[in-house]
């Protein structure tokens, strides 16, 4: 088994999940509550990764990571290396590919909460942030735990993405998904089988154990 | 003078309905005030800019000393800050909190033992002690809203604020708890302010009354000075005086006015209707019913008419008369039994002069 594939692909989506949680969850309360007439705009651009071809997500992010790019040119003016092909452009390119698989869950949990139970918190002299994680944060978790365990997913799961942005550099940019490929083209099926069974495995886990909890939270 | 809350503002909703209030009521001693009207009336809506929830567009909220807003200078308290419990139609009960939990949660502000004592005092006060650890999914409609109440009450606050505080109840239950709460509420001596839409709530509950309408005050004052006297003919309609009918000021002699309404002559006091067309203005259960030939007795007013339609509420028979013009008349069922009294049935209705009363049409 190819446990640096294994190692880089965990921390990658575990990665990807603690910022999109930290990035994701702002913007999920905005558009849960913001009346905005343009928000329309920002939830299409938000949903976008879930339609566009990986190979057209990926070509932009690669253009825009680019060293002739300003993100490009920030990035290598601060660490003095370049970001394609690196841990980091994966890891920001798993960030905006999975960001639709964290926000519209999180979106859905926080728009869900019965709103006069927030305005409920605030006529008792609780501020806005403790309001969010005495009563928001309570009655919304098992949506925000779907998001969080999607993303993780799905950033274990990516492909096309990693192929475009990362490239296939042992221990920096090979993940599980694309060891699997490099097995299967070089007809090594017995090797590409464990890595396979082992994500097959760790997948059904995660998601069994997500559902578990959520049950449980239904039947207080 | 005593502090005052003054709220005089305009909230606007952009292609709805603008909403003018322009009432005061005082700040520092019991007393509850009734918002009144139907529904859409923007009762709530004046609620929740007392709250702090909306933000009015124009105008300003004083409460005693303290500036709540003021669109002139800008300030605008956020909800936090304004020292109010406010109870919600649907109670808004924490569903993943106990009932302790509840009443506990504005009160972060005190010390472990010293919240524990509280909530102690508010379980008793609305009467829960014993359900502490139930969720309100749990609870009694009625446990609700005493868990609400006892919540928005724990931190003290300076003004109460109850949206429709008994509507979500059944109707036994909506009255037993009428009379606790009246009490509760004195006994606690913190002022109030109340939406309603039912008559009889306001009248039971309410010191004063601030009739609304279509997002404008029609009137305020006292409860038995707006129901018995509505200042005009929508005020009448909505704190329910059962017959509105347009008449004529014939002439006044001693402060007694002959009104024509329908095709009969009704005396009136006078009061300062002056003469020309008018509202007469009768509640159901001031009107009296005779059957057979009227013996002389002391009401101005005796109408011979047929009963057109019967209706039951409750203990009371509410009668449809037809007598030169339609009165609407409330009776008990034991009265409306002993006299037999049946649709297309002939009967005399009395009515006092100064049980109509008269509103200036114009």
């Amino acid at each position: 088994m190819d446990w640096t594939a294994i190692w880089l692909t965990l921390r990658l989506a575990s990665l990807t999940t603690v910022i999109l949680f930290v990035l994701g969850l702002p913007l999920a309360y905005w558009l849960a509550t913001s009346t905005w007439r343009g928000k329309f705009l920002v939830e299409a651009i938000v949903a976008l990764p879930l339609v566009l071809p990986p190979t057209v997500l990926g070509f932009y992010l690669l253009m825009a990571m680019g060293p002739r790019s300003p993100l490009g040119q920030l990035y290598e003016s601060f660490s003095g290396r370049l970001l394609p092909f690196s841990f980091q452009g994966l890891l920001l390119a798993s960030v905006v590919y999975s960001l639709p698989f964290a926000v519209r869950p999180f979106a859905a949990a926080l728009a869900a909460v019965d709103w006069r139970l927030v305005e409920a918190s605030w006529c008792l002299g609780v501020s806005w942030v403790r309001t969010f994680v005495r009563v928001v944060l309570p009655l919304s978790w098992a949506g925000i735990l779907t998001g969080l365990v999607l993303s993780f997913a799905h950033t274990v799961g990516e492909f096309g993405v990693v192929l475009m942005v990362g490239g296939n550099i042992a221990g920096v940019t090979r993940t599980v998904s694309v060891a699997i490929y490099d097995e299967v083209q070089a007809l090594n099926y017995a090797a590409a089988h464990t890595t396979a069974l082992f994500l097959l495995g760790f997948s059904f886990a995660v998601l069994s154990l997500t559902y578990a909890l959520q049950r449980r939270v239904w039947v207080i | 003078m005593s502090a005052q809350l003054i709220a005089t503002f305009e909230k606007r909703f952009p292609g709805g309905p603008t909403i003018r209030a322009d009432f005061s009521q005082p700040a520092d001693v019991f007393s509850i005030t009734v918002l009144f009207g139907p529904s859409g009336s923007g009762k709530t809506t004046i609620l929740r800019c007392l709250a702090g929830l909306e933000r009015p567009e124009e105008g300003s909220i004083h409460f005693g000393e303290t500036i709540w807003f003021d669109a002139a200078c800008g300030t605008c308290l956020p909800p936090q800050r304004r020292g109010i419990g406010y109870l919600f139609q649907e109670y808004a009960l924490f569903p993943h909190l106990s009932v302790a939990s509840n009443i506990a949660y504005g009160l972060s502000g005190l010390s472990r033992a010293e919240r524990q004592r509280r909530v102690g005092e508010i379980l008793d006060l609305v009467q829960l002690t014993g359900l502490e650890e139930r969720y309100p999914k749990h609870l009694s409609g009625g446990q609700q809203q005493r868990v609400a109440l006892g919540r928005a009450l724990a931190p003290r606050p300076r003004l109460l604020l109850l949206d429709e505080p008994l509507s979500a109840l059944d109707a036994t239950m909506r009255e037993r708890l009428r009379q606790d709460l009246r009490r509760l509420l004195r006994t606690l001596g913190t002022p109030t302010l109340l939406v309603t839409h039912d008559r009889v709530e306001a009248l039971a509950l309410g010191d004063h009354v601030v009739v609304l309408d279509e997002g404008r005050v029609c009137q305020s004052g006292s409860v038995h000075e707006v129901f018995s006297q509505p200042s005009d003919a929508a005020v009448a309609r909505i704190v329910g005086v059962d017959t509105v009918e347009p008449g004529k000021v014939l002439h006044v002699e001693d402060g007694l006015a002959t009104v024509a309404v329908g095709s009969v002559q009704l005396v009136a006091l006078a009061q300062d209707a002056g003469t020309g067309d008018v509202y007469a203005c009768i509640r159901a259960e001031d009107v009296i019913l005779e059957k057979g030939v009227a013996t002389p007795s002391s009401p101005r007013n005796r109408l011979t008419g047929r009963i057109r339609a019967l209706s039951r509420e409750g203990p009371m028979i509410r009668l449809s008369l037809e007598c030169g013009f339609p009165l609407t008349a409330l009776v008990t069922k034991q009265a409306c039994d002993e006299l037999e009294l049946q649709e297309g049935e002939q009967v005399t209705a009395l009515i006092k002069a100064p049980a109509i009363h008269l509103v200036p049409r114009g």
